[in-house]
């Protein structure tokens, strides 16, 4: 409506003007009148609202006890169903008996009690008497310690003070036993050692494998390994056959491959995730965690995603009753990088 | 008898005075009674976000404690033996082992797993709503800087406490999480490795970590945010709490309703609100059901994983993050045999050290740029500090960005788009999103006061037209009450301080940055509506609607 050039800073001279002095300000009308409530006036309002709080109480007991009847007559067999049923009584017991209190209380507080608002006057923290003494205070304190006089004192305290915390943080050293990143270089896979399904650790037969397809892949006596968890974590193999006209072998990696069939460390380079999906068509590779892609044609280099490595590759080839077997341990350090890596 | 006269003089009359008494001749107590019984708590909607965080807290200490009577943090193996038929005689770790009992054979308990899980959800998002509300209105300045770094210490308590608790269960889900974490620390140059091993035990998983994980989880980091609350609570008493503006409020005083009754009544019957709808949630609706997921094995892991919403932006970072970008990879081999990998690095660090870094040091940034060192009660509507709310949107968005990109992969799957392009948007997003955000927030900022300078200088609409003598058709405008103007008109508008010589006459190259600053953020402003100028609307040719209308407005109604 009208003339807008009054909101625009440039074009009206408010920005000359504006809030320099107490007297171009608009006083301050004080607090607004006090509105009565319905129940301040009505007493029948009033009647009315403490009905309202009570019922609102009285669903709050009938809350509890709702939760009883779910703990009590609610008996656990082994399905799913009655379990959901008692959670659900449960929660919503709680919910009534909780809601019902809350609710009650500020509708208390909101109809019945006075609702004047009141102005209090705020303080300094604290008077500037009181920073002075304080001040001085400090002064005489440290005077008296004769620090600033006695600097031999001063810095061979300084030098103990630090050296103190070190034990606190030197006896930390032994929450592992093992502190060699070597151990992150080897896996157990070796010559010789046959690939076997996940989980069930039975052997592979490299006719098994046909084009297309994929197996979540153990060294053969994982099950049995005595830190199965930890091998596991560095062992996990995912075996796939493709045409061999499809693959692209670098020199050296000839003999790593049997009739098209690979295999390659499950675990991202990125920060550790199972490289779980892969994709038939395009013969990818994809984690589920943070996306990254690698292509099984270019011995899963990374062609998309946050990974900088290509996932190592497993040399393998078959044994004398057609089983997959293990020609090597990886040639380098599976999964994430660190510092040692190299 | 001569060492007690003073409670001798004293003769209580009443039951209650009686109890007083005896409390008060040995502690101590009407001080308090007298301090904070009918002390002012200034009301709003807004305030009540502080709230939710603390009785979420409560919540979890209550559910939290009722877990621990039952739960097991052991990772030795054991073949599972409770009433889940599909995982019956599966191997597991003992912690597993007695999240499935408590979730199936203790009454109760996966209803208490849930309202713990639920209200720890609730309590992050509630810790940082609470922290955008002070951030938007600036209730962080003078006198307050301190308990903002107080919160900004709780939120990271906050999430620390989150992610402790999330690992414990020791199901698929949290041990790929761990794993995630295992290989962020060992991209930390130099002792990367050697951390990774001492928190494990060894190598990942060990049978270590949730044992060291539960006592974090259950001592360390509670002990620590209750510390910081009762700080935290300390200090709102010292400083009084903030106040919008309004008519009748200052910066001398407080305006609202006493401890007794009515904010005391408000307040405690919230708990039970928040507890009420925490439980309803927890009754109704599954999370994290880890016999869905399965006990940890490092080799499957399910499709559209998530970890809880507040890791999200972490998680975010490091999918965004390119590996290799123009063919070259941000991973280095340097001093001929180590490895730098700046593709993990860079995203789990730097944004989340940016985003809390300038949220630690945001109270003097501001002070340092508008040299203001005054104390403030008054509260800033957000539209009136458009450089401030800018900021806290770009900061927002940039954080929202990197949080959707933690669901990058259900985006794509739920929209049908290609999730190489998800990705590629939002790491345009990343760079572009803020600054656009920025902008476009301090325009509507800008625009939203000119409105408010509309209001005052012509009056509210009221939606009536009426067709003057002469046929023109004008809509009536109605003058505001002095209460509503003075909402309107109550504000500062800070304006650009440009670089000042210091006591040698020259200009320091940080204080020429400070007035660069100060003109980006005040360049353009909008000044509140003066006594002077509203008179002169009253008057003037052009300006006169108010009256004319209203006259008229008499005339035709009658």
């Amino acid at each position: 409506m009208g003339d807008h050039s009054h909101g625009s800073p440039k074009s009206s001279g408010t920005v000359a003007t504006a809030g320099q002095s107490e007297v171009e300000k608009f006083q301050d009308p004080g607090l607004p009148p006090h509105r009565p409530r319905l129940a301040d006036k009505d007493p029948r309002a009033e009647k009315r609202a403490e009905k309202q709080v009570a019922i609102l109480f009285v669903i709050s007991i009938i809350g509890t006890l709702l939760f009883f009847v779910g703990y009590f007559a609610i008996r656990l067999d082994e399905t799913i169903a009655t379990l959901r049923l008692q959670n659900f009584l449960l929660g919503m017991g709680t919910a009534f008996a909780m809601l019902g209190i809350g609710v009650g209380i500020v509708h208390w507080a909101k109809t019945l009690m006075p609702d004047h608002e009141i102005a209090e006057e705020r303080h300094a923290v604290r008077t500037e008497e009181d920073r002075v003494i304080a001040e001085t205070m400090v002064t005489e304190i440290i005077e008296e310690t004769g620090i600033k006089r006695r600097p031999l004192i001063r810095n061979t305290l300084l030098g103990a003070m630090i050296l103190a915390p070190l034990p606190a943080i030197g006896i930390l050293r032994d929450l592992s036993e093992d502190l060699n990143p070597d151990v992150l270089r080897h896996t157990m896979w070796d010559a010789g050692v046959r690939l076997t399904r996940d989980p069930s650790g039975t052997p592979i037969k490299a006719s098994d494998v046909t084009i297309g397809s994929a197996f979540h892949v153990i060294p053969e006596g994982l099950n049995e390994a005595e830190h199965k968890l930890e091998e596991k974590a560095k062992a996990v193999v995912l075996l796939m056959r493709l045409n061999p006209e499809d693959l692209h072998v670098s020199p050296g990696r000839e003999d790593w491959n049997y009739n098209g069939i690979v295999a390659y460390s499950k675990i991202c380079t990125h920060v550790g995730c199972p490289v779980a999906l892969y994709e038939q068509q395009t013969h990818h590779l994809l984690c589920p965690c943070h996306q990254s892609t690698f292509d099984l044609t270019q011995e899963c280099k990374v062609i998309f995603g946050p990974a900088t490595h290509a996932l190592p590759q497993l040399p393998i080839s078959v044994d004398d009753e057609g089983y997959l077997v293990a020609t090597s341990d990886f040639h380098e350090p599976v999964g994430p990088s660190f510092w040692e890596r190299g | 008898m001569s060492a007690s006269t003073s409670s001798d003089t004293y003769q209580p009359k009443t039951n209650l005075g009686r109890v007083t008494n005896f409390v008060d001749t040995r502690v101590g107590g009407s001080s308090i009674v007298k301090e904070f019984g009918r002390k002012i708590f200034p009301d709003h909607w807004s305030f009540m976000f502080g709230e939710v965080a603390l009785y979420t807290f409560v919540i979890l200490l209550l559910s939290g404690t009722f877990l621990t009577l039952f739960f097991d943090p052991s990772m030795a193996h054991t073949q599972y033996d409770g009433s889940y038929v599909p995982l019956k005689g599966v191997e597991m770790s003992v912690a597993y082992a007695s999240t499935l009992d408590i979730s199936f054979d203790i009454r109760g308990g996966l209803f208490m797993r849930q309202l713990h899980h639920w209200s720890a959800l609730l309590f992050v998002a509630s810790v940082s709503v609470h922290m955008l509300r002070v951030f938007f209105t600036g209730a962080f300045r003078r006198p307050r800087e301190l308990n903002w770094l107080v919160g900004c210490v709780l939120l990271i308590l906050a999430l620390a406490a989150g992610f402790t608790g999330y690992s414990l269960p020791d199901d698929l889900l949290s041990g790929n999480g761990l794993r995630i974490i295992d290989g962020v620390i060992k991209a930390i140059p130099l002792i990367g490795t050697y951390l990774s091993m001492l928190i494990f035990g060894g190598e990942f998983p060990g049978t270590a970590i949730v044992g060291r994980l539960y006592v974090m989880h259950i001592l360390v980091v509670p002990a620590l945010i209750l510390l910081m609350i009762a700080i935290h609570l300390f200090m709102v008493v010292i400083h009084k709490h903030t106040q919008y503006p309004g008519p009748g409020r200052t910066e001398t005083n407080v305006v609202g309703f006493p401890v007794g009754p009515v904010y005391a009544a408000k307040a405690g019957g919230f708990f039970f609100i928040v507890f009420g709808v925490v439980a309803v949630i927890a009754g109704n609706f599954q999370i994290l059901p880890i016999w869905d997921y399965g006990p940890y094995d490092p080799s499957p892991v399910s499709a559209g994983t998530q970890p809880d919403w507040y890791i999200g932006f972490v998680d975010g970072a490091l999918r965004l993050m390119p590996g290799v970008l123009w063919g070259f990879p941000f991973e280095y081999v340097i001093f001929g045999g180590f490895t730098l990998s700046l593709n993990v690095l860079l995203p789990a660090l730097v944004p989340a050290g940016i985003l809390f870094g300038l949220m630690f040091a945001w109270p003097w940034i501001e002070r340092w740029v508008t040299k203001d060192t005054r104390e403030h009660h008054i509260l800033d509507r957000p539209r009136n500090a458009p450089f401030r709310t800018a900021t806290g949107v770009a900061g927002v968005i940039w954080y929202c960005v990197m949080w959707a990109a933690a669901s990058s992969d259900l985006i794509a799957t739920h929209f049908l788009v290609s999730l190489n392009d998800v990705t590629y948007w939002l790491r345009a997003l990343f760079f572009i999103g803020p600054i656009i955000g920025f902008i476009v927030t301090r325009r509507i900022c800008l625009a939203l006061q000119r409105k408010d300078r509309e209001i005052v200088l012509h009056g509210r609409e009221t939606g009536r037209i009426v067709r003057l003598p002469h046929g023109e058709f004008i809509e009536v405008h109605a003058p505001l009450n002095d209460y509503k103007l003075h909402r309107l008109v109550s504000f500062e508008s800070p304006e650009v301080q440009p670089a000042e010589p210091d006591a040698n006459g020259k200009i320091s190259g940080t204080e020429k940055l400070r007035g660069r600053l100060s003109r980006f953020f005040f360049e353009d402003r909008v000044a509140p509506v003066t006594p002077a100028e509203l008179a002169a609307a009253h008057s003037h040719g052009g300006h006169d609607e108010v009256e004319t209308a209203e006259s008229k407005a008499e005339i035709s109604s009658r």
